[in-house]
């Protein structure tokens, strides 16, 4: 009997440390995978913003007017501080890191100086102009190897923990990509010395306003069904979901899905009137058979029959075996920057899988334009006088502060490098100017 | 499995004849195909075009296969310079002019891509001067070249059929390549069960809170954020994504937006706060309530 007791005490007894030490495993792992997200999120953090300090200290090159010269030099100065604080939350107190650090505090020590003072009446000297570029070209590398880092991180799914140990017990130390990656950065920086010291989408701003531009009569759920078949251009047999949008909406839509071999279709479209805000085809996509140049006519013919005129195409990049095409609206030749649409093309066969018009129908109207005040030529001498202007054209952007304004457009190169320079064509003031890029090296072969 | 084998030795057996049938023709003189070439374009003929207006020295930037502002401006350049209509484009026209004007060595050019050497396609100047090997493959490709000639040219056979990749993507803007797949690595813990829409609408989600004020400012910021993703908590966001994740990523960077501007989402079956269900709601896609 006493024996019988003693094994089932015992077995509890095993069976409760068994339970409990489970339990402190996951609680364990729990709070290893928040320590590791932690560090992961300074890391990229740290690497997007090196690559923002980057593009901003390129636009400052590319600037000319002192009343943006200032915001943008403290901008830079809070991105320094910024990428200072990220790498300061990563477990790197073990490798010598210190001259990125250097580096990172001198451009915070030149954009401040720079930024408070009245660059009006003392504006940048050559020299400060000259070590303004070489802190571009470090930070560049910086970025560059950075990025190399993080590739290899994402790549092979590297854990800031494992650095961490491998700092802490020295002998493995050789072979941890992450360190590696991390000396690289610290040598691009040694090769810079100390004496050289002395998103959101083209012309819309992030503010948001209704849509009040829509036109059309409300459409009840028959008319709906009708008109979510006519877009996707599917037969009676096709059975089409549709759904309405509820409160949080910031304009009354329906959405619309249908399954048909192998292809997926989704589109909101407004109740009142009907136009398309959103559409979304997913198939898979064979190799490409049509050029870029051909998918743009298709996107073309394609908004034409939406019947949106007009549209005039800007940008377009080719992602694998889809084209993505960018429009804008043009009124008498003049760019509507607010007034963009985007139409994704299969380039296999050319069919439509997407094609979003929330900007276009939020801000769309027939504007009256009033006459610019400034000529071109008088425009073209606000602009820094380093950038070589290959094009010029009129356009409207809403700037900073949400307003649509009509501006000079300029697209110009400073050293290889593409810039896109908004001049206010009413008061002459520079609105924005911006570093363009849209490619980039793979990863794949630099490494 | 023993299929699969079979069929690439079959199709290796395939390249290895073509190959030694190739090997007696003199270098192809075809040039282009009949595309229009656009900015934002990729592949071979962007490679051809950005070597041939090298060879002519009004390119300067890397040949990768991608039609970006360098290529465009080069392009217009050339197009000044031979009394061609400056539109950027490179049409039947300029194609013709261009391929009388310079040469194109397709073989070179796609050997030192396929290699990740450093290079250049300059007119007048010996290849080999032109040539960097790459820093840390460029041990890697001697020893293969080595290969190659020892095994009697076969390798480079191979290299010579298939055509080069390009080097380089287009990405949208001020986005890297990084960012994309950190966001379709959370996209893919989050919704991996979705469907493609509902991928897209979790990646705007992450992008509508980078832009919100009320959130961090990037995209790691958003992701990495203590108890806002789930699929972050719980490690989920480290399995492999797949190409259908990254491809709704690239859609909502490129502004596609399925939820109406949402920030917040939730499953309504696993949802344990109450506050969420006080959220405004925009609409259900798949399994997610999207609300502002």
């Amino acid at each position: 009997m006493i024996r019988w007791i003693l094994v089932a005490v015992l077995a509890i007894g095993i069976t409760a440390t068994g339970l409990w030490g489970y339990q402190e495993h996951q609680e364990k792992n729990a709070i290893l995978v928040q320590a590791e997200n932690t560090y992961q999120r300074s890391f990229h953090d740290l690497s997007y913003h090196m690559d923002l300090l980057h593009d901003k200290i390129g636009t400052t090159l590319a600037m000319n007017t002192k009343e943006r010269l200032s915001p943008q030099l403290a901008d830079i100065w809070r991105l320094t501080s910024e990428a200072h604080n990220d790498v300061g939350q990563l477990p790197l107190a073990l490798l010598p890191f210190n001259k990125t650090e250097e580096f990172l505090s001198n451009i915070g020590d030149f954009s401040y100086k720079t930024a408070i003072r009245d660059l009006e009446k003392d504006p940048l000297s050559d020299k400060e102009v000259e070590s303004l570029q070489s802190l571009y070209k470090t930070s560049g590398d910086i970025k560059n190897e950075l990025r190399k880092v993080q590739h290899l991180v994402l790549e092979n799914n590297l854990r800031w923990m494992d650095v961490q140990l491998a700092l802490a017990t020295e002998d493995n130390q050789a072979d941890n990509t992450i360190i590696d990656g991390f000396k690289t950065v610290e040598k691009t920086v040694e090769g810079y010395t100390e004496g050289n010291l002395g998103p959101s989408m083209t012309g819309t701003s992030s503010e948001k306003h209704e849509f009040k531009f829509l036109t059309g009569k409300k459409l009840n759920e028959n008319q709906a069904m009708e008109r979510a078949r006519q877009l996707f251009d599917l037969d009676e047999q096709t059975e089409i979901t549709l759904a309405k949008s509820g409160d949080g909406a910031e304009v009354d839509m329906y959405s619309a899905s249908y399954h048909k071999d192998g292809r997926n279709g989704y589109m909101d479209f407004s109740m009142k009137g009907g136009h398309p805000l959103s559409l979304i085809i997913n198939r898979e996509v064979k190799d490409a058979s049509k050029s870029l140049n051909e998918g743009m006519e298709i996107a073309q013919d394609y908004l034409e029959r939406l019947e949106l005129s007009n549209m005039e195409p800007f940008q377009s990049s080719q992602y694998n075996n889809v084209g993505v095409i960018n429009f804008l609206y043009t009124q008498d030749e003049i760019r509507m920057y607010p007034d963009s649409v985007q139409v994704k093309v299969a380039l296999d066969n050319g069919d439509i899988l997407g094609f979003t018009s929330r900007d276009y129908f939020l801000n769309h109207q027939e504007r009256e334009i009033a006459e610019p005040k400034m000529t071109e030529e008088e425009a073209k001498k606000m602009v820094n006088g380093n950038i070589d202007i290959q094009e010029a054209r009129l356009s409207v952007i809403e700037n900073d502060t949400g307003e649509e304004v009509l501006t000079y457009e300029f697209l110009g190169l400073l050293e290889n490098e593409t810039y896109r320079i908004f001049i206010n064509a009413m008061t002459g003031s520079e609105e924005k100017v911006e570093k363009l890029k849209g490619t980039e090296e793979k990863f794949e072969q630099a490494v | 499995m023993r299929l699969k084998k079979t069929v690439i030795l079959l199709f290796f057996a395939l390249i290895f004849a073509i190959g030694i049938s190739a090997t007696n023709d003199i270098q192809p003189t075809e040039a282009f195909s009949n595309q229009v070439i656009q900015q934002g374009a990729v592949g071979d003929d962007v490679i051809e075009l950005q070597s041939r207006l090298q060879y002519l020295g009004f390119y300067n930037g890397k040949i990768d296969g991608v039609f970006g502002w360098g290529t465009y401006w080069a392009l217009r350049n050339f197009q000044y310079e031979f009394g061609l209509e400056i539109d950027g484009l490179a049409g039947t026209e300029t194609k013709q002019k261009l391929v009388k004007a310079s040469e194109y060595d397709k073989n070179y050019v796609n050997q030192q891509i396929k290699k990740g050497n450093e290079f250049t396609h300059y007119g007048g100047t010996p290849k080999e001067q032109q040539v960097k090997q790459g820093q840390k493959k460029g041990q890697e490709g001697t020893k293969k070249q080595q290969q190659g000639q020892g095994e009697g040219g076969k390798n480079q056979q191979q290299t010579k059929d298939t055509p080069a990749e390009p080097k380089a993507v287009n990405v949208p803007g001020g986005f890297s390549q990084n960012d994309i797949r950190l966001m379709a690595n959370a996209v893919h813990g989050e919704a991996r069960g979705e469907s493609y829409e509902g991928k897209v609408a979790v990646a705007a989600v992450i992008l509508n809170r980078v832009e919100s004020p009320t959130f961090p400012n990037t995209v790691s910021g958003v992701i990495f954020e203590p108890r806002a993703f789930t699929a972050v908590a719980d490690g989920q966001i480290w399995l492999t994504p797949n190409d259908s994740a990254e491809e709704a990523v690239l859609d909502a960077l490129n502004g596609w937006d399925p939820t109406g501007e949402a920030i917040y989402y939730f499953n309504p079956n696993t949802a344990t706060s109450d506050w969420i269900w006080s959220r405004p709601q925009i609409k259900q896609i798949g399994k997610h309530i999207f609300c502002m």
